[in-house]
């Protein structure tokens, strides 16, 4: 069921010159799904009518807690950077469908950019579940490469920057661990990053699901503003995604 | 609590408060967050007689105090609604409306004409309206003439409440108001969005896959209460008040315009629950400032 609920903020912590981490409290928080997405109102903006669609980063059920990891791209999420903690903000979720969890198997998540951020919750899940993961994080340079003992917690990281300044120098593409046997790949960043990663788990034959972000206005469904082109027609990115396997989509890879 | 019914025409509501066509899809997207049945009514995605896929993405921009939508009609025709989302809302008690729309006038005929059997639809609402579809739609409410032809030949076949949405992109909205209520209206509804257009300055290019799209939200209110008032002043048919409603004042001015109910759209995106809280609202105000009934506010302007 989805909820509306009224967080309070805990943390919001800058990590760089352009994102930075909320940390939210409810004691109301729904069961959340790695890949799903929530839909954050934007206070005290004018030129910001609708709310913010923002993935989820983390979860911790025990204590209530949600996290988000934001870059800031425009006014919207450049508000809610300026939240303190004690403040309330207004979240719309849990929305969306999520990243399916295989049995068994090797597992590769790619992160590009902010796209890393679910990859984060869906890297835990997959390691409670006795999986063992493997992320690749793209970045341009190092210093946006975030969080990352995060990330080392619960899946081996490898990573790629576009000046080289970290781990290897090029695209997610190129790193040399695709070399070695993946039997899935969860990928979430710029699309013409996941359109790479979609041709050449085509190539590959290695199950692939996407997480695209579309410009969207409800996030329920309603006013079907986001849709994706697929095999079956149109799809709502925010009910029927945001996450896709490839093999759905109508890409030109 | 003060008296919130209000009859249109023989469309008996419970309170004045509906939902704009296009914003709510089926009403079930939002039981999450509402109880349907406490509304004055919804109405229903765009319906035509053939599945439609809607235009390509991207169908939005957002624009300040508003924005743009081009989504285009996408629907799974009418034989599906009967089929398949038909008995999933027919039990909610609450009046639902189905927007119907179309390319030809024996289109729209045939999309009404099966709505008319079902049961508990008391009423279609008639999109002569939709800036964002090639052929029809808008074609039909920018002149007296097609208008009137279309009400009156959907008039022949459908024999329950018949509510009419106008477009604003017109010279004089007065016209064709008359000449959809001569045509056997029962009610009207304004207004549709305003076809406006959103450019991105950094790739030079249009936002919209169809350049131009259909502008809702605040930003048209003062247009849309305008244009309530213009209409309410010249038909004998009840007016249904939409544009920019956000909440429960802006639903009173529009009562106090003219208009004998509202309907609100593009706040269900931003609040999925704004509905009740516009319906609560709009009895608070009533009983701080001594009103029965909310018969008594309508077009007091």
């Amino acid at each position: 069921m989805k909820k509306l609920i009224d967080f309070t903020v805990k943390e919001n912590r800058q990590l760089n010159h352009d994102t930075f981490l909320l940390v939210l409290h409810s004691d109301d928080m729904p069961e959340i799904r790695p890949g799903q997405f929530v839909n954050v109102k934007v206070e005290h903006s004018p030129s910001t009518l609708l709310r913010r669609p923002i993935s989820v980063h983390d979860v911790d059920e025990k204590e209530g807690l949600l996290y988000l990891f934001v870059k800031i791209v425009g006014q919207g999420t450049a508000n809610l950077s300026t939240l303190k903690a004690g403040d309330k903000v207004n979240v719309l979720l849990p929305l969306g469908n999520h990243f399916s969890i295989p049995e068994s198997g090797r597992c590769l998540l790619i992160g590009g950019g902010c796209g890393v951020a679910p990859m984060l919750h869906l890297s835990k899940v997959m390691k409670s579940r006795g999986l063992s993961p493997v992320v690749l994080i793209g970045t341009r340079s190092a210093k946006d490469i975030l969080r990352r003992e995060e990330y080392e917690r619960y899946a081996t990281v490898y990573y790629t920057t576009e000046d080289g300044s970290e781990g290897e120098k090029g695209f997610v593409t190129d790193h040399s661990i695709l070399k070695e046997k993946f039997d899935y790949i969860f990928c979430c960043g710029p699309e013409p990053m996941m359109k790479a990663v979609a041709r050449y788990a085509g190539k590959q034959k290695i199950n692939c699901e996407v997480s695209l972000e579309n410009t969207m206005a409800c996030g329920i469904g309603a006013c079907l503003c986001c849709v994706t082109d697929t095999k079956e027609g149109h799809k709502c990115v925010c009910t029927e995604g945001p996450v896709f396997n490839i093999n759905d989509l109508k890409w030109q890879i | 609590m003060a008296d919130l019914k209000i009859d249109i025409n023989g469309l008996a509501l419970k309170n004045p408060v509906l939902t704009a066509s296009g914003t709510f899809g089926y009403g079930t997207e939002f039981e999450d967050f509402i109880d349907l049945s406490r509304l004055g009514g919804f109405i229903v995605k765009g319906t035509t007689l053939h599945h439609r896929e809607g235009n390509p993405y991207p169908r939005m921009a957002e624009t300040p105090a508003g924005m743009l939508n081009a989504v285009g009609l996408q629907n799974k025709g009418v034989d599906y609604f009967i089929e398949h989302i038909y008995p999933k809302i027919k039990d909610v008690k609450t009046n639902i409306l189905v927007n119907v729309s179309g390319s030809t006038v024996s289109d729209y005929m045939a999309t009404a004409e099966k709505i008319n059997e079902l049961e508990n639809i008391p009423g279609i609402e008639l999109n002569i309206s939709c800036p964002n579809v090639k052929e029809g739609g808008m074609a039909f409410g920018t002149s007296c003439a097609s208008a009137a032809e279309v009400v009156k030949a959907v008039r022949q076949v459908y024999k329950k409440h018949l509510m009419v949405k106008l477009s604003p992109n017109v010279t004089n909205i007065q016209e064709i108001a008359l000449a959809v209520e001569a045509a056997g209206a029962d009610s009207v509804s304004l207004i549709n969005t305003l076809m406006g257009m959103a450019i991105n300055a950094k790739t030079r290019k249009p936002v919209l896959s169809t350049i131009t799209g259909g502008l809702s939200g605040p930003c048209v209110k003062p247009i849309a209460l305008r244009m309530v008032w213009q209409v309410s002043k010249v038909v004998k048919i009840p007016v249904v008040g939409l544009g920019g409603i956000t909440c429960a004042t802006d639903a009173i001015e529009f009562l106090l315009a003219g208009a004998s109910a509202v309907q609100i759209g593009t706040a269900n995106f931003i609040d999925p629950a704004i509905t009740v809280k516009v319906i609560d609202g709009i009895n608070s105000y009533l009983e701080e400032n001594g009103f029965n009934s909310v018969h008594e506010i309508i077009g007091l302007i």
